[in-house]
């Protein structure tokens, strides 16, 4: 393990624990007596919750990174995202997201749906240009046909349901969602680790990667069901909470050798503090009502966007990444 | 057929792009193919090294379709050099020169250093590649594809860049590799006074199909010249000094 990986564990090691007792209600002493119950049921949860959607974020939006070799590369961006979403707004739309499951797996059916045209449209030696114009025409489509299920919502509670749940947020998850999304993220992290020698070859370009025996098809088809499972199966607990497959590799690049394949454990380790820290923030912020963790998110991750752009236009793209 | 291992070309081409041209390229010599812009020079060097898929003829080596080859067994063959790649992350030298292991998964072995060594580069090993100047850069480039160890070398115009001095030094590696160390090198070049001077055998193509094949002064004649370029133009000098002039 290299050095930044242990700081970022040893972070984490000290987050969570913190996490637990942080809120608008302090559980320093367990003086209270539902402070077990608080810290059990509601904060843990969160805590792993925050920590697992995190990493899945951070994860694929090192891995999309590399494999698009664009520092400007968003999970978000490429259709994912948008049809878990999009899956997870019809169960609300037909009034199945009552039950626990239903709208979790409305969720990961959406994004699955959008990894299968992705592949369809972009596999078999498709390239990476193709990749990227499917991914956000899959982008825009998904988001159109959410608009539409909102615009076509039954009743007003189904529409504030919907609108509130697309904002993105961690509040009264439960052990289910934590034991949906653990294992589907874990399991995407680790199809991002095994594609990881190929977006290495990848940083010469496509031509010299094939040329140095990296299988494109194999590449795309580890991407897709990587990024598929870690940003679905976050969607699919948490809404939408964009910017952190963006912001989070950029912070941890200048740490690494910059390799793509030093850069996917970090950012998921870095992107599941950044989440947790956040969410906790918020938790505590004296407000009215709670700040939604992806609007909140969004406000930091958008002039982070900017100020990239920024970097970009005034050196060249090498010395940025 | 020469004894030794080859790269074949049996009718090879690629859409519009190539037609059916058979060739084989060998080891221990440099190959260089020339042509006008637009000719099929790249095209056809990409289908040799297999990252193209043709879709007329075949690719072989040692008789094996390049195609049927697992990529990584035909990564440890063949090295490939594209053209001017953009490098997307700011990787350090030696990272750089190690991808070239990446097809035999050992990333810091002696292969590396050696490479590193032929080229220069031991000083510059850990700077970040935006740091090296152009004629470094290609070094750095060519050692990735040493460090490989491949029994052919196919580069895309790798002079293009390079001032003068880089290119002799460039073209002087490149003749180690094939005579010294018994590699075969084929080289695109678009510069026919440095075609001449550099290869053992020259391939001119024109307008996507072979035009001539032999050694430099039989391949880039006059007559082939103003068959193929338009232009009259006759060889001035001796073997290892030759200049092409013009003649209006």
């Amino acid at each position: 393990m290299n050095r930044i990986t242990l700081m970022l564990v040893a972070a984490l090691a000290l987050a969570i624990p913190l996490s637990l007792v942080a809120g608008r209600a302090w559980l320093f002493g367990l003086d209270r007596p539902d402070a077990w119950l608080i810290i059990a049921e509601l904060r843990l949860p969160r805590a792993l919750l925050a920590v697992t959607v995190g990493a899945g974020l951070g994860a694929a939006g090192a891995a999309m990174q590399g494999y698009l070799r664009n520092p400007l590369a968003d999970p978000g961006l490429f259709g994912i995202a948008p049809g878990a979403a999009l899956g997870a707004v019809l169960s609300f739309s037909f009034g199945f997201a009552a039950s626990g499951w239903l709208l979790p797996i409305f969720a990961l059916t959406g994004a699955g749906g959008a990894m299968a045209l992705l592949a369809l449209l972009a596999g078999r030696g498709g390239g990476i240009a193709l990749f990227t114009l499917a991914g956000l025409m899959i982008a825009s489509l998904a988001g159109a046909l959410t608009s539409l299920v909102i615009s076509l919502a039954p009743n007003p509670w189904a529409l504030s349901e919907i609108v509130t749940w697309l904002m993105g947020a961690l509040t009264d998850r439960s052990w289910a969602d934590v034991a949906l999304a653990a294992p589907l993220t874990l399991a995407g992290i680790a199809v991002l680790v095994i594609a990881a020698p190929a977006l290495d070859a990848l940083t010469l370009g496509e031509d010299a990667a094939r040329s140095m025996g990296v299988n494109m098809d194999r590449v795309l088809a580890l991407l897709v069901a990587g990024v598929g499972l870690t940003i679905g199966s976050g969607v699919a607990v948490a809404g939408i909470i964009g910017f952190v497959g963006l912001m989070v590799p950029h912070l941890v690049r200048p740490f690494t050798d910059r390799r793509p394949s030093s850069l996917i454990v970090p950012s998921a380790l870095a992107g599941g503090l950044l989440v947790l820290v956040a969410d906790a923030v918020l938790r505590m912020l004296p407000l009215v009502s709670e700040l939604r963790l992806g609007i909140a998110l969004s406000l930091i991750g958008a002039p982070f966007f900017l100020w990239l752009l920024l970097r970009l236009r005034r050196g060249s793209g090498l010395g940025l990444t | 057929m020469m004894a030794g291992t080859m790269i074949e070309a049996r009718k090879l081409g690629l859409g519009g792009r190539l037609g059916a041209v058979t060739l084989d390229v060998a080891e221990k010599q440099v190959t260089a193919i020339c042509g006008p812009n637009g000719a099929g020079k790249s095209t056809l060097l990409r289908l040799l090294a297999g990252v193209l898929t043709p879709t007329g003829g075949e690719a072989l080596l040692d008789g094996k379709r390049l195609h049927d080859m697992h990529p990584r067994a035909r990564a440890r063959e063949i090295g490939y050099l594209p053209q001017e790649p953009q490098i997307a992350w700011d990787l350090s030298v030696r990272n750089l020169v190690s991808l070239g292991r990446l097809a035999h998964g050992d990333a810091q072995s002696a292969p590396v250093d050696a490479a590193l060594e032929a080229m220069g580069l031991e000083e510059f090993a850990n700077r970040p590649v935006s740091t090296l100047s152009g004629g470094e850069r290609a070094r750095a480039l060519l050692a990735r594809v040493l460090a490989g160890e491949p029994r052919f070398i196919l580069a895309d115009e790798p002079f293009a860049s390079l001032d003068l001095a880089f290119q002799a030094s460039l073209a002087r590696h490149l003749r180690v590799q094939a005579h010294d160390h018994g590699r075969g090198v084929v080289v695109v070049v678009h510069d026919l006074t440095l075609a001449h001077n550099l290869a053992d055998r020259v391939i001119l193509l024109d307008d996507g199909a072979l035009h001539a094949d032999g050694p430099p002064e039989q391949a880039l004649s006059p007559d082939n010249l103003r068959d193929v370029f338009g232009v009259d133009a006759r060889w001035l000098g001796e073997p290892g000094g030759y200049v092409l002039f013009p003649l209006g």
